[in-house]
């Protein structure tokens, strides 16, 4: 039989476009599975000579579903630009606001994109393996889900003025102050944020035990893992020191962001527009790490939360306290994550000086270049400047979350690929677990190309010569 | 995926409309036969839109474009004042974070970088809701009168975005 290339475009229910071909080999096994990023848009190179101050309105363009992230990097490379220190108040406005962020995203993500695939099931008729089909299953939950998702960006809302592209923070600080009414409005949709998640979590631990032996197969390898700390190695998403830890959790680098160019480096490939980031110094691809929820549990030894803590204890005896590297439980992850985000809002919400009015420090001390850096939900977030004295920049340098699992991903993509499509006739199912192995990182393709639009798979079966047998797209 | 912002809503959308290909569905491309009303989010930047366009204004009935990038091309259509190509050296290239081997990615499965243009450069467009986002309330307005067989007028203050 003549081998062929599956490919499938667009990948669905992720953010940004992607395009996976799976190259068969004569006997209808795969021998190779690429994940393409086909987009790119230069954002690095179009805001050389803009002023620092316009970054915070203008990279959030990047992408609709985490704006703030690049919002708040961007705000907080400004701070060190101009070399001064947001009052309390405001950075923990800003945390707040976050925390939003983190909520809308890892909410949506989990209910509303992998969701079907956890709830329906892989082999589900794509036709409603969907959030419609999930309003179908479980209409109750569904409505959870999205009020889940509506609490977060609510807090956006109440923080920033908007739900998407909020013109909030500002070098130095924020443009306005909390009231007591936004505050007490926040608290009121808490309780049942938390419940929700927790239904969440329950779902996944139910699903974990009901597909234990698809979770141990299922693009199952070794990285470091990357992210964010508390100077006791708490989980953090606002600022800190980054954390890099090995496979078995042996701390690698314990680092500065400023510092990030001597720690790691991007490689390019010739079939994506996603750059590949590793650990320098063990180099190419040996040094490769992963980022996002699984990325961040992985490097903390605790989280400073109650409930985000006892689940996490859980989480840590899935590989007896050392890093949990199965790619399929990010989505456990995740939740931990939001339950976190969640009791830290409260904790923000409940801090006296939250309420306060000193919001905005312009005692500036230029200086000129500085990374700012930020955990947006799927992992690291960099924003690097070079501004002359009159602020307006020189050079940029961005490196998106999603980027740093670019490795993963596409290794992700080619083990399911082996594991689960087989020949002659490729069901959609087999293609749509590939697609789920790319899903699980909660991608951001428009972030990570600093890209457009939204994020459709096609997977082409293309024979050993090279030539297309076989298109498989849903329609 | 901004369409989500309507929350709750959406549960009403659903019940009129028959959601096929979608970012949040797994269909992956408009029916052959066609479909009633087709959505792009946007800008044209590259030789893989460009084939999306055109697909979907053959295959919907009215086509929407949704959002400044789609509307005018937006922020993203500050790339044409350098160029795609000195853009894509700057990042694959020149980035002060890229290793040694830096190249532009060519692989004939990318698509091609071109100038930024709005949807309706490249194909007509029947309705243009501003934004960057549209407002969730005017995106819930103009889906309930599309799914009912109207085209939504978006004039006036449904023009204005916060």
């Amino acid at each position: 039989m003549v081998a062929e290339k599956i490919t499938i475009e667009p990948v669905t229910r992720i953010e940004g476009h992607a395009k996976v071909t799976i190259h068969m080999n004569d006997n209808g096994s795969v021998d190779h599975a690429y994940f393409h990023v086909n987009e790119f848009r230069g954002f690095e190179k179009f805001c050389e000579g803009r002023m620092v101050f316009e970054m915070p309105q203008i990279t959030p363009r990047i992408c609709g579903i985490c704006p703030v992230s690049h919002h708040l990097a961007a705000a907080k490379a400004g701070d060190l630009v101009m070399g001064v220190k947001p009052p309390r108040t405001a950075s923990l406005l800003r945390e707040l606001m976050h925390m939003g962020q983190i909520i809308q995203s890892h909410g949506m993500h989990f209910f509303e994109l992998a969701g079907p695939d956890l709830i329906l099931g892989f082999d589900a008729d794509p036709a409603i393996r969907n959030v419609v089909g999930l309003i179908g299953a479980d209409p109750a939950l569904t409505l959870r889900a999205v009020e889940l998702r509506k609490y977060g960006q609510d807090i956006i809302y109440q923080v920033g003025g908007r739900r998407i592209h909020p013109n909030f923070a500002v070098p130095g600080g924020v443009n306005r102050a909390m009231t007591e009414e936004k505050r007490d409005h926040m608290l009121i949709g808490l309780d049942q944020a938390i419940e929700t998640t927790q239904i969440g979590i329950q779902l996944i631990k139910d699903w974990v035990d009901a597909n234990i032996e698809d979770i141990e197969k299922f693009a199952v390898f070794h990285t470091g893992y990357f992210g964010l700390v508390t100077p006791e190695n708490g989980l953090e998403l606002y600022d800190g020191n980054i954390r890099l830890v090995d496979k078995d959790g042996e701390e690698l680098e314990n680092f500065k962001s400023q510092n990030y160019l001597d720690i790691i480096s991007e490689h390019v490939e010739d079939w994506s527009y996603l750059k590949f980031p590793y650990y320098k110094k063990m180099g190419w691809p040996e040094g490769v790490y992963r980022v996002g929820p699984l990325g961040r549990l992985n490097v903390v030894e605790k989280i400073d939360t109650p409930l985000a803590q006892e689940e996490f204890e859980v989480y840590r005896q899935i590989n007896d306290g050392k890093p949990v590297y199965h790619t399929l439980y990010y989505h456990y992850a995740r939740l931990i994550e939001t339950l976190f985000a969640i009791e830290r809002a409260r904790e923000l919400l409940e801090d006296p000086d939250l309420m306060g009015n000193d919001i905005l420090n312009r005692k500036y001390d230029f200086k000129g270049e500085s990374v700012g850096v930020i955990e947006a939900p799927r992992g690291t977030l960099f924003h690097h400047y070079w501004a002359k004295p009159n602020g307006q920049l020189e050079r940029v340098n961005l490196i998106v979350s999603t980027g740093h699992n670019n490795w993963a991903m596409s290794e992700a993509v080619d083990s399911v690929a082996k594991t689960y499509v087989k020949g002659p006739q490729v069901q959609e199912g087999m293609l749509n677990r590939v697609e789920a192995a790319i899903r699980a990182y909660d991608p951001c393709l428009s972030c990570s190309t600093h890209a457009i639009g939204q994020m459709p798979i096609k997977i082409d079966v293309m024979d050993a010569k090279g030539k297309v047998t076989q298109t498989l797209k849903r329609d | 995926m901004s369409i989500l912002d309507i929350d709750e809503r959406i549960l009403q959308v659903v019940e009129l409309v028959d959601l096929r290909a979608t970012p949040i569905t797994d269909l992956k491309e408009p029916d052959v036969d066609g479909v009633t009303v087709g959505i792009l989010e946007g800008g044209i930047n590259n030789t893989y839109n460009e084939e999306v366009a055109l697909r979907m204004r053959e295959r919907c009935k009215i086509l929407v474009a949704l959002g400044d990038c789609a509307v005018f091309g937006g922020v993203p259509a500050m790339r044409n004042f350098c160029g795609a190509d000195a853009a894509l050296k700057r990042a694959y290239v020149d980035a002060e974070s890229n290793d040694s081997e830096g190249f532009i990615p060519s692989n004939p499965e990318l698509a091609k970088m071109t100038r930024v243009r709005a949807v309706s450069e490249v194909v007509p467009v029947d309705l243009h809701i501003p934004g960057c986002p549209p407002d969730a309330d005017i995106i819930f307005y103009a889906l309930v009168e599309l799914a009912q067989g109207r085209i939504p007028e978006i004039k006036d203050e449904k023009l204005s975005w916060q």
